[in-house]
């Protein structure tokens, strides 16, 4: 591409903003559910939720570099805290939402000053013993969660006092795609802003950005923290969708599945964790009709060979095959 | 007489000393290589399930297994070094966690294909069964069989570490990588005995561990918390740190589920963090 004028930072960060004609597809073909698999609307709803927790870990994990093995604990603090919530105060799902993210935030707050302070195995090892412990603590608070048994007693009211959650899912799948497209859209804003391309030079050395003025640390607590919300609105929306939350919501599997997710669809790129869910979600949803404890084999040999062969997950693996066939 | 909590005692350095066979390995190739394997428990299941295959269907006797296990876990864990984590020595954390995730995701998938995902039976010699009484005590006959073979796993470690022409090949490549190449050490050579070496170590370890903890696929990742948990509050590469860090936590875990029950495994983690937040690079790390 022929470029007559030199790129200004403003410029550079400008023209990522510009909505790519591929993105307008995507975002349309998440509505096609409603048209043509409309028995399958609660799989699309915990799609839609899965991709937004992937897509929370991809600004910590994809953008500024911090390994997370916990990170299913925001997304357990969301969904107790939204179940609690709903049973105690009111059931309206948007506070709800507003309480869960607050509090996930301000958890995720207070454990980010210890997390930007560490990195490689130490900061691996910290963040999978804070989830840990945020899942024995909601393990052992059995009057407050019900412990193993589940969390019982979650009512959500219509969305704007119209629409009822349905046995079908036609409300869930529409409010999860709508908080998605939200969410979305903000983080969109913010990789592309100056404190997302700090984030990016965090990422890729983290000791000489302080030197340009720009703080690591600070930088990752935001951005921690930023991600710790997000995951509290997708557990407040499993929650809400579902009308019950569980242990698994704060376990390390599912800390370990939203990596995996994240990877296989590539991060760093925003949209790697959007369809590294919707495969896995899809997949499992196929396979575990077939073989449902060695669906895991078939997730372990694809770790490997993404690890092995696409270091950049499928996402990745696309632009590089776009990239040699345009060079020809 | 001697009160209760020497019993508690008693049965926290049994089960510290093995969680240190179980993870002395981890420690020292994460030291050597830096390399991150979350594989390093599978290694461990892979002993177990020897041991229970070579007992239950071969009629072996228990003592006569554990050589083999140890064997079989070096030796599958060779030939993945040669094959997948070699090629992952200079790549990411991120990298490297993933690829042995997915090892040992594997290795729960096959465990369960082969064995089914129940509790497996073994049957310990009758020598090792039942208990001593000491001053009103009741020593378990074979958590004392389990602290010696640990006593004599760390001198073996000890002196081969120390003492040896492959041990301060080892200590050297530990301490400065570059250095060693550079006189001449092969480090990649190194590197594969040693890994050899610690997850063998961790196959002796998931034999020994099944009358403790029991058996069953999920051993991968129930005990690779533990194994994490000791590697990284004693400090990378230090065996005396492994020791310590063992004994910490297995204590810890003990008397936490005798006292207060209801905190769970709590305890542990809470000790992990603390720990690791008061020095970054464990009790006794270096780096």
């Amino acid at each position: 591409m022929a470029n007559p004028t030199p790129l200004t930072p403003q410029g550079y960060l400008l023209a990522r903003t510009d909505w790519h004609p591929l993105e307008i597809m995507f975002w349309l073909a998440t509505l096609l559910p409603f048209l043509v698999f409309p028995n399958y609307l609660s799989l699309a709803s915990q799609i839609a939720i899965t991709a937004l927790f992937a897509l929370s870990l991809d600004i910590i994990l994809g953008y500024a570099g911090v390994v997370s093995l916990g990170h299913a604990a925001f997304f357990g603090i969301g969904a107790y805290s939204a179940g609690l919530f709903s049973k105690f105060v009111w059931g309206e799902p948007f506070s709800g939402l507003l309480v869960a993210a607050t509090l996930a935030g301000l958890f995720g707050y207070a454990t980010s000053f210890i997390i930007s302070r560490f990195r490689h195995l130490p900061l691996i090892m910290i963040t999978l013993g804070l989830g840990l412990l945020a899942h024995e603590v909601a393990n052992s608070a059995h009057w407050l969660t019900g412990g193993s048994d589940g969390f019982q007693g979650a009512r959500t009211d219509p969305v704007f006092g119209l629409f009822r959650f349905d046995l079908y899912g036609k409300t869930a799948y529409a409010y999860s795609l709508g908080v998605l497209f939200i969410v979305f859209l903000c983080a969109r804003r913010l990789i592309h802003s100056p404190f997302g391309l700090a984030l990016r030079g965090i990422r890729e050395n983290f000791n000489r950005m302080p030197a340009i003025g720009a703080d690591s640390r600070a930088h990752i607590r935001k951005a921690y923290t930023i991600a710790a919300v997000i995951a509290g609105i997708c557990g407040a929306l499993l929650t809400q969708t579902t009308n019950s939350a569980s242990l698994e919501s704060i376990s390390f599997q599912r800390s370990a599945d939203v990596l995996v997710m994240l990877v296989l669809g590539g991060a760093g790129r925003l949209y790697g964790g959007l369809i590294g869910a919707a495969i896995f979600m899809i997949a499992r949803d196929q396979f575990s009709g077939i073989a449902p404890q060695f669906w895991y084999f078939w997730i372990g040999v694809l770790l490997v060979a993404v690890v092995m062969f696409l270091p950049n997950g499928i996402l990745g693996g696309l632009s590089a095959i776009v990239a040699r066939w345009r060079r020809k | 007489m001697l009160p209760p909590i020497f019993g508690v005692l008693f049965d926290g350095i049994a089960y510290g000393m093995l969680l240190f066979v179980l993870s002395v390995g981890l420690s020292v190739t994460l030291g050597l290589m830096n390399f991150v394997n979350l594989a390093h428990c599978a290694f461990a299941m892979l002993g177990g399930y020897v041991t229970v295959t070579l007992v239950n269907i071969f009629g072996w006797p228990f003592l006569a297994t554990l050589p083999i296990s140890f064997i079989a876990a070096a030796v599958t864990s060779v030939v993945l070094e040669r094959l997948l984590y070699r090629r992952l020595y200079r790549a990411s954390d991120l990298d490297q966690v993933l690829l042995t995730i997915g090892l040992a995701f594997i290795s729960v998938s096959v465990a369960a294909y082969i064995f089914g995902t129940i509790q497996q039976p073994i049957a310990t010699p009758a020598a090792l069964r039942g208990s001593i009484d000491f001053f009103g005590i009741g020593l378990g006959k074979y958590r004392l069989f389990l602290i010696a073979v640990a006593l004599l796993v760390t001198l073996a470690m000890v002196i081969g570490l120390e003492y040896t022409r492959f041990g301060a090949q080892v200590r050297a490549s530990v301490d400065n990588q570059r250095m060693a190449r550079g006189l001449g050490i092969d480090v990649d050579w190194t590197f594969a005995s040693t890994f050899a070496l610690g997850s063998g170590l961790a196959g002796l370890g998931g034999s020994l561990a099944i009358e403790i903890v029991g058996l069953d696929p999920n051993f991968s990742f129930t005990y690779l918390v533990y194994v994490l948990i000791v590697v990284s509050v004693g400090g990378l590469g230090s065996i005396a740190g492994s020791f310590a860090a063992a004994m910490l936590i297995g204590i810890s875990d003990i008397a936490g589920k005798y006292y207060v029950p209801e905190l769970g495994a709590f305890l542990i983690y809470l000790v992990m963090v603390v720990v690791l937040m008061w020095k970054p690079a464990g009790l006794f790390g270096k780096r």
